[in-house]
Protein backbone atom coordinates (compact mmCIF):
# COMPACT_ATOMS: atom_id res chain seq x y z
CA UNK A 1 0.00 0.00 0.00
CA UNK A 2 1.35 3.50 -0.87
CA UNK A 3 2.05 5.99 2.16
CA UNK A 4 -0.44 8.17 0.47
CA UNK A 5 -3.13 5.50 0.74
CA UNK A 6 -2.67 4.77 4.40
CA UNK A 7 -2.95 8.25 5.11
CA UNK A 8 -6.15 9.03 3.44
CA UNK A 9 -7.68 5.74 5.29
CA UNK A 10 -6.03 6.84 8.42
CA UNK A 11 -7.41 10.64 7.98
CA UNK A 12 -11.00 8.35 7.26
CA UNK A 13 -10.94 6.66 10.02
CA UNK A 14 -10.31 9.49 12.32
CA UNK A 15 -12.96 11.48 10.12
CA UNK A 16 -15.60 8.73 11.09
CA UNK A 17 -14.43 8.29 14.91
CA UNK A 18 -14.91 12.58 15.21
CA UNK A 19 -18.15 12.64 13.28
CA UNK A 20 -19.74 10.04 15.69
CA UNK A 21 -17.76 11.13 18.64
CA UNK A 22 -21.03 12.77 20.17
CA UNK A 23 -22.46 9.92 20.45
CA UNK A 24 -20.51 9.23 23.49
CA UNK A 25 -22.45 11.99 25.78
CA UNK A 26 -25.33 9.66 25.03
CA UNK A 27 -23.82 5.86 24.63
CA UNK A 28 -22.07 6.73 28.49
CA UNK A 29 -25.33 6.91 30.41
CA UNK A 30 -27.75 4.45 28.57
CA UNK A 31 -24.51 1.79 29.34
CA UNK A 32 -24.21 2.49 32.45
CA UNK A 33 -27.76 2.66 32.97
CA UNK A 34 -28.07 -0.99 31.90
CA UNK A 35 -25.19 -2.05 33.93
CA UNK A 36 -27.18 -0.39 37.07
CA UNK A 37 -30.84 -2.22 35.97
CA UNK A 38 -28.97 -5.85 35.16
CA UNK A 39 -27.27 -5.61 38.68
CA UNK A 40 -30.78 -4.55 40.04
CA UNK A 41 -32.57 -7.78 38.30
CA UNK A 42 -29.78 -9.81 39.73
CA UNK A 43 -27.46 -10.21 37.43
CA UNK A 44 -23.95 -11.05 38.36
CA UNK A 45 -20.74 -8.28 36.73
CA UNK A 46 -19.80 -11.58 34.05
CA UNK A 47 -22.97 -11.86 33.20
CA UNK A 48 -23.80 -8.03 32.64
CA UNK A 49 -20.61 -7.68 30.25
CA UNK A 50 -21.15 -11.24 28.55
CA UNK A 51 -24.66 -9.72 27.22
CA UNK A 52 -23.04 -6.07 25.94
CA UNK A 53 -20.01 -7.94 24.16
CA UNK A 54 -22.69 -11.09 22.85
CA UNK A 55 -25.50 -9.03 21.83
CA UNK A 56 -24.33 -5.09 21.60
CA UNK A 57 -28.26 -3.41 21.19
CA UNK A 58 -29.01 -1.72 23.91
CA UNK A 59 -32.79 -1.69 23.29
CA UNK A 60 -32.73 -5.10 22.67
CA UNK A 61 -30.81 -5.97 25.76
CA UNK A 62 -33.32 -3.60 27.98
CA UNK A 63 -36.56 -5.60 26.49
CA UNK A 64 -35.07 -8.93 27.02
CA UNK A 65 -34.03 -8.74 30.16
CA UNK A 66 -37.60 -6.69 31.71
CA UNK A 67 -39.23 -10.04 29.90
CA UNK A 68 -36.82 -12.39 31.92
CA UNK A 69 -37.77 -10.23 35.15
CA UNK A 70 -41.39 -10.23 34.64
CA UNK A 71 -40.67 -14.26 34.11
CA UNK A 72 -42.18 -14.48 30.43
CA UNK A 73 -41.67 -17.45 28.20
CA UNK A 74 -38.35 -18.12 27.10
CA UNK A 75 -39.53 -17.69 23.11
CA UNK A 76 -41.62 -14.77 23.92
CA UNK A 77 -38.43 -13.19 25.42
CA UNK A 78 -36.83 -14.19 22.07
CA UNK A 79 -39.23 -13.15 19.96
CA UNK A 80 -40.08 -9.46 21.21
CA UNK A 81 -35.97 -8.93 21.60
CA UNK A 82 -35.72 -9.99 18.02
CA UNK A 83 -38.52 -8.25 16.79
CA UNK A 84 -36.86 -4.79 18.77
CA UNK A 85 -33.51 -5.66 16.31
CA UNK A 86 -35.60 -6.22 13.31
CA UNK A 87 -35.14 -2.78 11.96
CA UNK A 88 -31.26 -3.97 11.34
CA UNK A 89 -31.82 -6.05 8.74
CA UNK A 90 -33.14 -2.91 7.27
CA UNK A 91 -29.57 -1.15 8.11
CA UNK A 92 -28.16 -4.37 6.78
CA UNK A 93 -29.90 -3.59 3.22
CA UNK A 94 -29.19 0.13 3.06
CA UNK A 95 -25.60 -0.65 3.95
CA UNK A 96 -24.64 -2.93 1.08
CA UNK A 97 -25.23 -0.15 -1.78
CA UNK A 98 -21.88 1.24 0.26
CA UNK A 99 -20.23 -1.46 1.47
CA UNK A 100 -21.52 -4.59 0.01
CA UNK A 101 -18.32 -5.17 -1.65
CA UNK A 102 -15.99 -5.68 0.55
CA UNK A 103 -14.15 -8.93 1.50
CA UNK A 104 -16.53 -11.33 3.20
CA UNK A 105 -14.21 -11.51 6.32
CA UNK A 106 -14.99 -7.55 6.54
CA UNK A 107 -18.57 -7.80 6.36
CA UNK A 108 -18.64 -10.50 8.92
CA UNK A 109 -17.32 -7.89 11.47
CA UNK A 110 -19.18 -4.72 9.79
CA UNK A 111 -22.04 -6.97 10.81
CA UNK A 112 -21.17 -7.58 14.06
CA UNK A 113 -20.69 -3.95 14.98
CA UNK A 114 -24.10 -2.53 13.08
CA UNK A 115 -26.38 -0.10 15.84
CA UNK A 116 -28.17 2.43 15.02
CA UNK A 117 -25.56 5.48 15.40
CA UNK A 118 -22.27 4.01 13.23
CA UNK A 119 -25.11 3.32 10.91
CA UNK A 120 -26.93 6.48 10.45
CA UNK A 121 -23.74 8.60 11.06
CA UNK A 122 -21.91 6.31 7.75
CA UNK A 123 -24.98 6.72 5.52
CA UNK A 124 -25.30 10.37 5.91
CA UNK A 125 -21.63 10.91 5.05
CA UNK A 126 -21.15 8.38 2.28
CA UNK A 127 -24.58 9.64 0.53
CA UNK A 128 -23.45 13.17 0.41
CA UNK A 129 -20.05 12.00 -0.97
CA UNK A 130 -20.66 9.21 -3.61
CA UNK A 131 -16.89 9.44 -4.65
CA UNK A 132 -15.70 8.65 -1.23
CA UNK A 133 -13.16 5.25 -2.67
CA UNK A 134 -14.65 1.48 -0.67
CA UNK A 135 -11.22 1.84 1.06
CA UNK A 136 -11.74 4.86 3.07
CA UNK A 137 -15.77 4.55 3.56
CA UNK A 138 -14.20 0.97 5.03
CA UNK A 139 -12.06 2.87 7.64
CA UNK A 140 -14.84 5.47 7.79
CA UNK A 141 -17.15 2.98 9.36
CA UNK A 142 -15.14 1.38 11.72
CA UNK A 143 -14.02 4.82 13.14
CA UNK A 144 -17.77 5.66 14.11
CA UNK A 145 -17.77 1.94 15.41
CA UNK A 146 -14.81 2.75 18.25
CA UNK A 147 -16.28 5.39 19.66
CA UNK A 148 -19.73 3.41 20.07
CA UNK A 149 -19.02 -0.02 20.86
CA UNK A 150 -15.81 0.65 22.84
CA UNK A 151 -17.48 2.75 25.39
CA UNK A 152 -20.59 0.38 25.39
CA UNK A 153 -18.78 -2.45 26.87
CA UNK A 154 -16.74 0.06 29.24
CA UNK A 155 -19.51 1.79 30.45
CA UNK A 156 -22.04 -1.52 31.55
CA UNK A 157 -18.88 -3.11 33.08
CA UNK A 158 -18.57 0.26 35.43
CA UNK A 159 -22.62 1.04 36.09
CA UNK A 160 -22.96 -2.91 37.29
CA UNK A 161 -20.30 -1.92 38.99
CA UNK A 162 -21.34 1.22 40.34
CA UNK A 163 -24.72 0.19 41.26
CA UNK A 164 -26.82 2.68 42.49
CA UNK A 165 -24.54 5.53 42.92
CA UNK A 166 -26.89 7.17 39.70
CA UNK A 167 -29.04 9.39 40.58
CA UNK A 168 -32.35 8.52 39.54
CA UNK A 169 -32.96 12.48 39.67
CA UNK A 170 -30.96 13.05 36.21
CA UNK A 171 -33.75 10.62 34.59
CA UNK A 172 -30.72 9.09 32.53
CA UNK A 173 -33.86 6.88 30.50
CA UNK A 174 -34.58 10.05 28.67
CA UNK A 175 -30.33 9.46 27.07
CA UNK A 176 -32.43 7.12 25.03
CA UNK A 177 -35.02 8.65 23.13
CA UNK A 178 -33.34 12.04 23.14
CA UNK A 179 -30.00 9.97 21.37
CA UNK A 180 -32.82 8.65 18.81
CA UNK A 181 -33.58 11.96 18.06
CA UNK A 182 -30.51 13.57 17.54
CA UNK A 183 -29.60 10.94 15.01
CA UNK A 184 -32.57 11.27 12.91
CA UNK A 185 -33.52 15.15 13.53
CA UNK A 186 -30.68 16.41 10.73
CA UNK A 187 -31.90 13.44 8.10
CA UNK A 188 -35.27 16.13 7.69
CA UNK A 189 -33.62 18.11 5.12
CA UNK A 190 -36.13 16.71 2.13
CA UNK A 191 -39.31 16.67 1.62
CA UNK A 192 -39.90 13.04 1.42
CA UNK A 193 -37.82 13.12 4.46
CA UNK A 194 -40.32 14.76 6.67
CA UNK A 195 -42.85 13.13 4.84
CA UNK A 196 -41.27 9.75 5.93
CA UNK A 197 -40.83 10.62 9.65
CA UNK A 198 -44.32 11.92 9.89
CA UNK A 199 -45.59 8.64 8.70
CA UNK A 200 -43.52 6.95 10.89
CA UNK A 201 -44.03 8.62 14.27
CA UNK A 202 -48.28 8.69 13.24
CA UNK A 203 -48.40 5.13 12.30
CA UNK A 204 -46.15 3.91 15.76
CA UNK A 205 -49.26 5.28 17.68
CA UNK A 206 -51.78 3.64 15.15
CA UNK A 207 -49.80 0.44 15.82
CA UNK A 208 -48.58 -0.08 19.27
CA UNK A 209 -51.01 -2.14 20.50
CA UNK A 210 -49.65 -4.84 18.34
CA UNK A 211 -47.71 -7.44 20.21
CA UNK A 212 -44.06 -8.57 20.18
CA UNK A 213 -43.30 -4.67 19.26
CA UNK A 214 -44.01 -5.81 15.82
CA UNK A 215 -45.98 -2.25 15.99
CA UNK A 216 -42.50 -0.72 15.22
CA UNK A 217 -41.60 -3.25 12.09
CA UNK A 218 -44.74 -2.26 10.68
CA UNK A 219 -44.45 1.71 11.30
CA UNK A 220 -40.92 1.72 9.52
CA UNK A 221 -42.39 0.02 6.71
CA UNK A 222 -44.92 2.48 6.25
CA UNK A 223 -43.23 5.41 6.40
CA UNK A 224 -40.65 3.75 3.99
CA UNK A 225 -43.17 3.02 1.08
CA UNK A 226 -44.36 6.95 2.12
CA UNK A 227 -40.60 8.41 1.82
CA UNK A 228 -40.04 6.75 -1.50
CA UNK A 229 -43.72 7.48 -3.12
CA UNK A 230 -42.73 10.88 -2.63
CA UNK A 231 -39.48 10.68 -4.18
CA UNK A 232 -41.07 9.21 -7.33
CA UNK A 233 -43.90 11.78 -7.10
CA UNK A 234 -41.24 14.49 -7.13
CA UNK A 235 -39.15 13.15 -9.70
CA UNK A 236 -42.60 12.80 -12.07
CA UNK A 237 -43.00 16.14 -11.30
CA UNK A 238 -39.70 17.52 -12.84
CA UNK A 239 -39.54 14.91 -15.43
CA UNK A 240 -43.43 17.01 -16.72
CA UNK A 241 -41.73 19.81 -16.24
CA UNK A 242 -38.98 19.17 -17.87
CA UNK A 243 -41.33 18.32 -21.36
CA UNK A 244 -44.02 20.97 -20.75
CA UNK B 1 -34.38 -13.51 40.22
CA UNK B 2 -33.36 -14.98 36.73
CA UNK B 3 -32.49 -18.72 36.35
CA UNK B 4 -28.70 -18.89 35.30
CA UNK B 5 -29.37 -21.64 32.38
CA UNK B 6 -32.30 -19.73 31.26
CA UNK B 7 -30.36 -16.11 31.43
CA UNK B 8 -27.10 -17.90 29.33
CA UNK B 9 -29.89 -19.42 26.68
CA UNK B 10 -31.46 -16.36 26.22
CA UNK B 11 -28.07 -14.64 25.79
CA UNK B 12 -26.81 -16.71 23.44
CA UNK B 13 -29.53 -16.82 21.21
CA UNK B 14 -30.32 -13.51 21.27
CA UNK B 15 -26.86 -12.31 20.41
CA UNK B 16 -26.92 -15.40 17.23
CA UNK B 17 -30.33 -14.10 16.09
CA UNK B 18 -29.21 -10.07 16.32
CA UNK B 19 -25.87 -11.39 14.78
CA UNK B 20 -27.58 -12.95 11.75
CA UNK B 21 -29.98 -10.25 11.08
CA UNK B 22 -27.17 -7.53 10.76
CA UNK B 23 -25.47 -9.46 8.74
CA UNK B 24 -28.58 -10.64 6.34
CA UNK B 25 -28.31 -8.59 3.22
CA UNK B 26 -24.41 -7.34 3.46
CA UNK B 27 -23.02 -10.48 3.99
CA UNK B 28 -25.54 -12.44 1.34
CA UNK B 29 -26.37 -10.15 -0.93
CA UNK B 30 -22.59 -8.35 -1.04
CA UNK B 31 -21.58 -6.54 -4.32
CA UNK B 32 -24.71 -7.41 -6.27
CA UNK B 33 -26.61 -4.16 -7.65
CA UNK B 34 -29.51 -3.80 -6.55
CA UNK B 35 -32.69 -2.19 -8.36
CA UNK B 36 -33.85 1.27 -8.38
CA UNK B 37 -37.21 1.13 -6.50
CA UNK B 38 -35.51 -1.03 -3.87
CA UNK B 39 -32.50 1.96 -3.41
CA UNK B 40 -35.33 4.55 -3.48
CA UNK B 41 -36.99 2.81 -0.65
CA UNK B 42 -33.66 2.23 1.22
CA UNK B 43 -32.75 5.59 1.18
CA UNK B 44 -35.25 6.14 3.77
CA UNK B 45 -34.33 3.18 6.34
CA UNK B 46 -32.89 5.66 9.02
CA UNK B 47 -36.03 8.11 9.34
CA UNK B 48 -38.49 5.42 9.28
CA UNK B 49 -37.29 3.31 11.89
CA UNK B 50 -35.99 5.82 14.66
CA UNK B 51 -39.01 7.90 15.04
CA UNK B 52 -41.10 5.16 15.51
CA UNK B 53 -38.71 4.13 17.85
CA UNK B 54 -38.50 7.50 19.90
CA UNK B 55 -42.43 8.07 19.73
CA UNK B 56 -43.77 5.12 22.28
CA UNK B 57 -40.28 6.45 24.57
CA UNK B 58 -41.68 9.88 24.85
CA UNK B 59 -45.46 9.69 24.75
CA UNK B 60 -45.59 6.55 27.44
CA UNK B 61 -42.11 6.42 29.52
CA UNK B 62 -41.48 3.56 31.34
CA UNK B 63 -40.37 5.63 34.27
CA UNK B 64 -43.13 7.56 34.60
CA UNK B 65 -45.05 4.43 35.23
CA UNK B 66 -46.35 4.72 31.08
CA UNK B 67 -48.12 7.83 31.37
CA UNK B 68 -47.59 10.80 29.45
CA UNK B 69 -45.23 13.71 30.77
CA UNK B 70 -45.47 16.85 29.41
CA UNK B 71 -41.84 17.68 30.25
CA UNK B 72 -40.68 14.52 28.41
CA UNK B 73 -42.51 15.96 25.47
CA UNK B 74 -41.02 19.09 25.26
CA UNK B 75 -37.50 18.22 25.85
CA UNK B 76 -38.14 16.06 23.38
CA UNK B 77 -39.21 19.00 20.92
CA UNK B 78 -36.74 21.06 22.17
CA UNK B 79 -34.27 18.07 21.02
CA UNK B 80 -35.48 18.39 17.08
CA UNK B 81 -35.56 21.42 16.52
CA UNK B 82 -32.29 21.95 17.54
CA UNK B 83 -30.75 18.74 15.68
CA UNK B 84 -32.41 20.11 12.81
CA UNK B 85 -31.06 23.53 12.35
CA UNK B 86 -27.36 22.82 14.41
CA UNK B 87 -26.75 19.19 14.67
CA UNK B 88 -26.44 16.02 16.59
CA UNK B 89 -24.34 17.50 19.50
CA UNK B 90 -26.75 20.49 20.22
CA UNK B 91 -29.37 18.38 19.97
CA UNK B 92 -28.66 16.04 22.71
CA UNK B 93 -27.78 18.80 25.19
CA UNK B 94 -30.92 20.76 24.10
CA UNK B 95 -32.79 17.89 25.01
CA UNK B 96 -31.34 16.59 28.10
CA UNK B 97 -30.58 20.40 29.39
CA UNK B 98 -34.39 21.43 28.87
CA UNK B 99 -35.68 18.24 30.78
CA UNK B 100 -33.36 19.01 33.68
CA UNK B 101 -34.38 22.79 33.59
CA UNK B 102 -37.51 22.03 33.40
CA UNK B 103 -37.47 19.25 36.33
CA UNK B 104 -35.77 22.16 38.11
CA UNK B 105 -38.20 24.72 37.92
CA UNK B 106 -41.30 22.67 37.95
CA UNK B 107 -40.91 19.75 40.50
Amino acid sequence: MHETERQSLRASYWRGLRDCSPFILIIIPFSTVFGVVARDAGLDLLQVVSMSVIVIAGSAQFTALSLLQEGAPVFVVLIASLAVNMRMAMYSAALVPYLGKAPLGMRMLMAYVMVDQTFAVSVRTFDSEPEMPLRQRIAYYFGSVTVVCLPWYLCTFLGALLGQAIPASLSADFAVPACFIALFAPMLRTLPHIVTAGVSVAAAIVFSSLPWNLGLIVAALLAMAAGAQTEFWQRRRIARMGTA
Amino acid sequence: MIDNGTFWFVTIALGIGTYLIRFSFLGFLGGRQLPDWLLTHLRYVGVAVLPALVTPLILWPASMGGSFDPLRMTAALAALLAGWRFGVVWSIAAGMGCLWMLQYLLR
